[in-house]
């Protein structure tokens, strides 16, 4: 049997009961705003994603889209819905979360947009989106998506391939790369006060990756204009290469000489490089690319070499080394 | 406050578990969860330096309880991640999903990831660290222990802050200010215990007797 001995001073004794009194309801208080504190703040993150993740409302029906099958083989995989590709953004111009760009792009006003044309082309200026789809047929192509960080969705896109209208804008033997510009709007793109990304945000293309007939230049999705957070009013979409490669609400297009520097090769060349095709066997240096989430699955799938389009594109690289220009 | 450090949990589990967590809730819940392993170690090791500046005795009883907190936080934080990313990855399962050759398999990715990926290795030693604390956690222990060698013991958190910041600034992609956040509170709560002893030890080389001091 153990026999505590019996301290010989009690605590009573030393600390006067108030203080000792005071202090235990000083503990018990403390504790109570403490947890009071705490839950309050995850209430009000609680209340914050519950807000930030509504799916954009349905808007404009864009008119006479075609379905286009030749261009939307996707072996019947299911199509993700409208609320995860407008929920799930990665959209630095309108916040680092995923779930920011829904909530602060919903009042981008893009009426009056013009794309300034410019570069080695016989026909530069600026162009409203009326101009760019003038005499074009809208197609919707059902595209795989993957994004650099290894997960990836199902898309429907509606747009036009944009080999159409690098023609009409005949560019001169010396464009070699097309470059790319998204909006710079400091108004209304709070994600710009941040230094995150060397803004703005700059893509490039090969010529012949430009006119690949995959390439298309996107204004809308499900058949309705294109939500805000998913790049509106016009953005890129080359599904054969990691999302970063696909700029959003471009307002500038220049046929340039030298391959341009992308931005996520600017901020991390040793992790982002300039041709970004999507490769299994080429992992990114924090992680692996041989599999990916598919949003909406548990499992993880197999990544497909050039996300699945290599018949149609791996001839463009057949003398480029893979692992060096990842 | 046992209420309120469950919070999260229950509230994040729930989240995910209705489906509003974000299009990829899972992953969303992994993240989440490894940040209030963190704030949890923030808050243990808050408490001692606000002992000392307070002089009031009354954040003790709440250190062991943050602790295992810190702990059990971390603990659903590498489970997520064994089964979401490594268990969901394995996309051969051979003999079946809970055969023994898939978790053989299972156990391979694991360490395949922890050797592989610098900041997997850190989170892992950030992880890793806590074990033993966790053990030691009772007053058992601490007797067994004795005093002194378990506050030794104890200091393993210190590596264990250190390696969780480490851990969530390699795995950001391109904006680390939150990583900053949790490195500068860190780098206080260490600094405000170097300092302390520092104080501590000042008079008592220069006038020859120390005062007397308890150790913490």
């Amino acid at each position: 049997m153990l026999i505590k001995k019996p301290a010989d001073i009690r605590s009573s004794e030393i600390t006067p009961k108030t203080v000792y009194q005071t202090r235990r309801e000083f503990i018990r208080a403390a504790g109570m705003v403490t947890g009071a504190a705490v839950s309050v703040g995850v209430l009000a993150k609680g209340a914050a994603v519950l807000h930030a993740v509504q799916p954009a409302a349905h808007g404009r029906k864009l008119p006479n889209v075609k379905p286009n099958p030749t261009y939307s083989n996707t072996n019947g995989e299911v199509k993700n819905t409208w609320e995860q590709i407008t929920t799930y953004n990665n959209y630095y111009e309108f916040g680092i979360d995923k779930d920011q760009p829904a909530e602060l792009a919903r009042n981008f006003k893009t009426d009056g947009w013009m794309v300034d044309v410019s570069g080695e082309c016989a026909k530069k200026g600026k162009y409203s989106l009326d101009d760019i789809l003038k005499g074009e047929t809208i197609e919707e192509r059902v595209y795989r998506h993957r994004c650099v960080e290894a997960w990836s969705m199902v898309i429907p896109w509606d747009g036009i391939p944009l080999a159409n209208f690098i023609k009409r804008m005949e560019p001169t033997s010396k464009a070699h790369f097309v470059k790319f510009t998204t909006a710079n709007d400091t108004k209304q793109m709070p994600g710009l006060r941040s230094d995150v990304l060397d803004w703005p945000y700059v893509e490039g293309l090969r010529m012949d990756e430009a006119m690949h007939p995959l390439t298309i230049l996107v204004v809308g999705l499900y058949g309705e204009a294109v939500p805000n957070q998913d790049g509106a009013p016009i953005r890129l979409v080359v599904p054969w290469k990691y999302g970063f490669k696909h700029v959003k609400s471009i307002n500038k297009i220049e046929f340039v000489e030298k391959q341009p520097l992308n931005t996520w090769q600017r901020q991390a060349p040793n992790e982002y490089g300039f041709y970004a095709n999507v490769n299994p066997e080429v992992d990114h240096p924090r992680w692996s690319q041989a599999t990916e989430r598919r949003i909406g699955e548990f499992f993880k799938r197999k990544t497909l070499m050039f996300n699945g389009y290599g018949d149609q594109v791996a001839s463009m690289y057949s003398k480029l080394d893979l692992k060096k220009n990842f | 406050m046992f209420v309120a450090s469950l919070a999260p949990a229950v509230y994040l589990s729930w989240e995910a578990y209705a489906g509003q967590l974000s299009a990829d809730p899972l992953s969303t819940y992994r993240n989440e969860i490894g940040v209030w392993a963190l704030r949890f170690i923030c808050i243990t090791l808050l408490l001692t330096p606000l002992r000392k500046v307070t002089r009031w005795n009354l954040v003790s009883p709440f250190r062991r309880m943050m602790g295992l907190f810190a702990f059990f936080y971390a603990t659903l934080h590498f489970v997520t991640y064994v089964i979401l990313d490594r268990y969901a990855g394995l996309v051969d399962y051979p003999g079946g999903y809970f055969s023994a050759a898939t978790m053989r398999k299972l156990a391979a990715s694991v360490a395949d990831d922890v050797v592989k990926r610098p900041y997997i290795t850190v989170g892992f030693i950030a992880f890793v660290l806590m074990v033993p604390l966790a053990i030691t956690s009772t007053t058992g222990w601490i007797r067994r222990m004795g005093g002194k060698k378990w506050a030794l013991l104890h200091r393993l958190i210190y590596g264990t802050a250190i390696a969780a910041v480490v851990h969530y600034w390699w795995l950001v992609k391109a904006d680390i200010t939150r990583p900053e956040i949790y490195a500068a509170i860190v780098a206080i709560l260490l600094a405000a215990r170097v300092w302390f002893s520092v104080r501590r030890s000042a008079p008592r080389s220069a006038s020859g007797h120390g005062r007397q001091s308890v150790p913490g």
